[in-house]
């Protein structure tokens, strides 16, 4: 059955226009229902992370933004403008390909697998997307690219494959190469489940200090609890596709009201 | 019977002339059916079921036939629609899509190799979907599609002598008429043998070689 | 003439030319699947006589091309007086040039066999050959029939060399068809329809169900 799309604005407007909005969104992989009915707004600036136990759909959120996944009903708008769907005839229609890639160019993301591209160097990872996507003059992509990877402390590395570097090394050179394209959303995957314990400290000091000097608006998945409650401007605790309890760390990791959100913490802290 | 030295010398300089003319049509059939692979390997990668169907099925019927039937099938079918194409240009057709069809899955097993990630990290970067190809996809597809490349170059040039069956002048086809001429045999089928023997006995580890130089240059080991 | 009614014409001649064809075809493959265990066996051997027979075997057939080793079968062997017939002289060279490939893979499948599954069947006190025949041959097998599969339907298409020693099999009838009618798409073009069929609805399905059936003797299917 095709849903009734006329209820969802073309645009949003006024004063409060969040940075991402999830507006009824559901997902389904055939008779599962990974996110029921999300409504999520994240706004400029905010750092969102988001927590629960694993199959509660919180790292599909994550990809139904980057557009690596369809949503099987809602819409999810960007900056006031739909992603998922594009206005035709005063209507939101699902978004063409072509629509999608203008959409999405204002979000980046962070894998838990890197996927740094293993043909190329630290340096031209980076200046990949600015030169073939964005355009510019490798001249430009490489004082950008350079810059960043100043800035993730991997400069000294930068003429090196991902084959030579560490997991932690990779993580920080995969952060340079998303912000290369200046996004507006950053998404973080688990991007520190793949690594070492060892090496976790150096990427996650990498997100503590694009939260602190960038205005960048962020979601993050992840289960270094401590790490989320020292960053985050809000907490999100996914249960079964919907979003249980949500509120500031500190209410949240200390004062939780749902019995779902305190068994889950409990059973964290008990594992750490 | 008796090998004759003085006869194998008189004929050497033609057989020769024609090992030539048999490395000019692996190279040049090889050049079609990498090019036309490439093109078989993606137009099964498109959006567009019907075509990838089609598409399947076209690469199954010519991988599932025989190359000495299909070279008599362009050279001869031509000339019933008033197309005539010389002995060359229809046995580069007939072996270049034959081997394309064989490349073609080469190229998808290689391109299927590459991980899921590097497709999603192409998307997370905005690339166009021809930049993802060319940019991030075949380069990696390349390291385990070269051996598989390296057995059908070695494979096209086993399979020319079956060019001699319209004319095409390679070396099974100057054996033949040597043979012919001189009523022996002996000699010119076995220098064909041994020019055979003496070109594909080092290609398996020419083709190591290459695949382990193309993994170092692409700097993933 | 339309395409019915070359049928009802040729149709018969085609047939018989399909029967020589599977002939062939059985003929050839039960001696590449002899050859192919064999001298697979024998290249994994200690003993360096019958490695080094086996590695000759092998770098010759496969090092060399199948019309080629036809020709000299049929045109060279006489002549130390070795005589065949035409028909024997052509499943003998397609078994052969075959077999040489197949054994490369009956070596590669018993090398993919677990070191463990040795050191256990020798921990039984296994003699070589029952822990051979017992134990690594039917855990090779499994894994050596999906490349088989490719392998066979190489062989179909080789057979396709015999009709240029006047074998007349379906390749033979479709280019004595043409040479009377000059009707070369349809004369071909049935030969190649023919061919499909055997490799895509009567060995692949044969061979995919050999798989099955080899997978749940072992308990995996």
């Amino acid at each position: 059955m095709m849903e009734d799309m006329s209820h969802y604005p073309l645009e949003l407007t006024g004063p409060d226009v969040p940075m991402v909005r999830f507006m009824n969104v559901t997902k389904r992989y055939g008779a599962l229902t990974v996110l029921d009915d999300l409504n999520l707004d994240v706004t400029e600036g905010e750092m969102v992370t988001i927590i629960g136990p694993s199959g509660s759909g919180k790292t599909t959120v994550l990809r139904m933004l980057m557009t690596l996944e369809t949503i099987n009903s809602g819409v999810i708008y960007v900056d006031g403008k739909p992603l998922t769907h594009m206005p035709k005839n005063g209507v939101l229609v699902p978004a063409d390909a072509k629509y999608l890639r203008r959409a999405r160019a204002s979000i980046g993301m962070c894998f838990q697998h890197f996927n740094l591209f293993p043909h190329m160097t630290a340096l031209e990872n980076c200046m990949e997307g600015p030169v073939q996507v964005l355009g510019l003059s490798k001249r430009e992509a490489r004082e950008r690219s350079e810059e960043l990877l100043e800035m993730v402390g991997m400069i000294d590395k930068k003429d090196q494959h991902p084959s030579r570097l560490s997991g932690g090394q990779q993580q920080r050179v995969a952060i340079a190469r998303a912000l290369a394209m200046r996004p507006k959303v950053m998404l973080f995957d688990e991007v520190t489940s793949a690594l070492d314990p060892e090496v976790i400290g150096e990427v996650t000091n990498v997100i503590r200090r694009l939260v602190s000097e960038h205005n960048l608006t962020m979601l993050m998945v992840t289960h270094q609890m401590g790490f989320a409650r020292d960053i985050s401007d809000r907490i999100c605790f996914f249960f079964g596709g919907r979003i249980e309890e949500q509120g500031p760390p500190d209410a949240l990791f200390g004062n939780p009201q749902r019995d779902r959100t305190k068994q889950f913490l409990s059973a964290v802290k008990e594992a750490d | 019977m008796q090998w004759n030295w003085e006869f194998t010398y008189e004929i050497m300089p033609r057989m020769l002339w024609a090992t030539l003319n048999t490395l000019m049509a692996a190279g040049v059939g090889y050049a079609i059916a990498v090019v036309l692979g490439l093109a078989l390997a993606l137009a099964q990668r498109t959006p567009y079921r019907g075509l990838t169907l089609v598409v399947r099925e076209v690469v199954e019927f010519i991988r599932s036939t025989p190359l000495v039937l299909q070279i008599f099938f362009v050279y001869y079918v031509g000339p019933q629609y008033g197309l005539n194409l010389s002995p060359w240009v229809a046995g580069m057709i007939a072996i270049g899509l034959h081997y394309a069809s064989y490349l073609s899955e080469v190229y998808r097993g290689g391109i299927e190799s590459v991980p899921k990630g590097q497709w999603e990290a192409c998307i997370a970067l905005n690339m166009t979907p021809v930049k993802t190809y060319f940019r991030v996809i075949i380069p990696q597809a390349l390291p385990p599609s070269v051996a598989g490349m390296g057995n059908y170059l070695v494979g096209i040039f086993k399979d020319t002598p079956m060019l001699s069956v319209i004319g095409v002048a390679e070396l099974m086809h100057a054996a033949n008429a040597i043979g012919g001429q001189h009523y022996r045999y002996l000699e010119p089928y076995t220098i064909v043998g041994v020019v055979f023997l003496m070109i594909s006995l080092p290609s398996a580890g020419l083709i190591r070689a290459f695949e382990a130089w193309v993994r170092r240059k692409l700097g993933m080991r | 003439m339309s395409y019915p009614e070359f049928l009802a014409q040729y149709g018969g001649r085609y047939i018989d030319g399909a029967l020589i064809t599977a002939a062939q075809f059985l003929l050839a493959a039960a001696l590449a699947v002899v050859m192919a265990l064999i001298m697979g066996v024998m290249k994994l051997s200690a003993n360096p006589v019958s490695k080094g027979i086996a590695v000759v075997y092998i770098e010759f057939f496969r090092g060399t091309s199948l019309l080629v080793q036809l020709f000299w079968l049929f045109y060279v062997l006489p002549l130390f007086g070795l005589t065949f017939d035409k028909f024997t002289t052509g499943f003998v060279a397609v078994g052969l040039n075959l077999g040489a490939y197949g054994a490369e893979l009956v070596r590669g499948a018993i090398q993919s066999v677990p070191k463990g599954q040795w050191e256990a069947s020798y921990a039984l006190s296994m003699s070589p050959a029952t822990q051979m025949r017992r134990i690594i041959l039917p855990q090779a097998f499994v894994a050596m029939l999906p490349p088989w599969g490719n392998l066979i339907i190489e062989l179909l298409k080789g057979t396709a060399l015999v009709a240029l020693i006047a074998v007349s099999d379906l390749m033979f009838e479709a280019r004595q068809i043409n040479g009377s009618t000059y009707l070369s798409a349809q004369a071909f073009g049935t030969a190649l329809i023919i061919y499909y069929i055997f490799a895509r609805f009567l060995i692949t399905p044969f061979m995919r169900w050999l798989e099955r059936a080899m997978a749940r003797r072992l308990g995996r299917g």
